[in-house]
């Protein structure tokens, strides 16, 4: 089995509205060194192994886990750790 | 006319939308769950607004792949009217029936109220009933109608003469002040100020009425041309 761990960001350029309020309330509460706070998801799949696990992850990401007009993503494929 | 109203998990709006074609239109419509339709036999398919799938992962976005989205795609390929307003916009956005995407809210609130609109295009089939530029109220109730697309798409928009409605005091951050779009074909509207709750004057506004009027207005000339 595979854990795939997948992150969806918003892609630079876009407005990440939460993303200023977190920046904001960091600089109140004395943190005036963050320059920028950037919101994202993280998502992580539990998937059988597949010859073709990477492209497959690809396809899942471009179709629904990530929205290309906004979002970039980025992904990690690695042995899920049996518990 | 014959409307289907879509119903997914999560819509709200569903009941709005009914009563604007049914009740006040006085046109047949039926309220369709999302598992068990067959658009066949509809003329017209209106997507009503709310929370699909509770908004998970994006608004719209669970909706968009369900199993109704693909006859949606088949009826309006035959340029038959789809209208999405609020949830359906972002549906019909997340399907790629629309082009763009929407944001969070610039001030990151859920916005509930009556917002003026000018009508950009009046050469739709959905608002041919309107003057070009005339401003409408419709009421407005979204947290994520910042309406996001790049500049390509925006030049492609504006070209086409695909922005139909813009915010007159833009609420919400929306690029180049975009209430609602059409499709390149002409038979597709998104928007996400809710013209099915301004039907009546009762309800504080009824300047949505022309919009489903000029729906079956135009539908039934071309109905009587093509057959």
């Amino acid at each position: 089995m595979k854990k795939v761990t997948v992150h969806v960001t918003l892609k630079q350029g876009v407005l990440d509205p939460q993303g200023k309020a977190i920046q904001t309330s960091l600089h109140s509460l004395g943190f005036p060194e963050v320059e920028e706070a950037r919101v994202g998801k993280y998502i992580e799949l539990t998937m059988e192994d597949d010859a073709d696990i990477e492209a497959r992850v690809k396809a899942m990401c471009d179709k629904l886990l990530a929205n290309p007009v906004i979002e970039d993503y980025r992904f990690n494929v690695e042995e899920a750790v049996q518990s | 006319m014959k409307f289907a109203v879509i119903v997914f998990p999560g819509s709200n709006c569903d009941r709005d939308m009914y009563h604007a074609a049914k009740d006040v239109l006085k046109e047949d419509a039926d309220l369709v769950w999302y598992e068990n339709s067959n658009l066949e036999n509809y003329d017209g398919v209106l997507l009503p607004g709310g929370f699909s799938y509770g908004d998970y992962l994006r608004s719209g976005a669970v909706a968009s792949t369900s199993n109704v989205m693909k006859q949606i795609k088949a009826h309006a390929e035959k340029g038959k009217p789809v209208l999405g307003v609020c949830n359906g916009f972002q549906i019909l956005l997340e399907a790629g029936l629309l082009p763009g995407a929407m944001l969070r809210n610039k001030n990151l609130a859920f916005m509930c109220h009556q917002e003026p609109l000018a009508v950009a295009n009046n050469q739709t089939q959905f608002t041919t009933e309107y003057a070009k530029g005339e401003i409408v109220r419709f009421p407005i109730a979204h947290g994520e109608g910042n309406y996001f697309c790049n500049e390509q798409t925006l030049a492609d928009l504006k070209a086409n003469d695909q922005i139909v409605f813009t915010y007159e005091n833009n609420p919400n951050g929306s690029v180049a002040d975009i209430a609602g779009i059409i499709n390149e074909q002409g038979n597709v509207l998104g928007m996400m100020p809710h013209p099915e709750r301004a039907v009546e004057e009762l309800l504080g506004s009824d300047d949505g009425l022309k919009l489903f009027q000029s729906v079956v207005k135009n539908w039934r000339e071309s109905y009587v041309v093509n057959r």
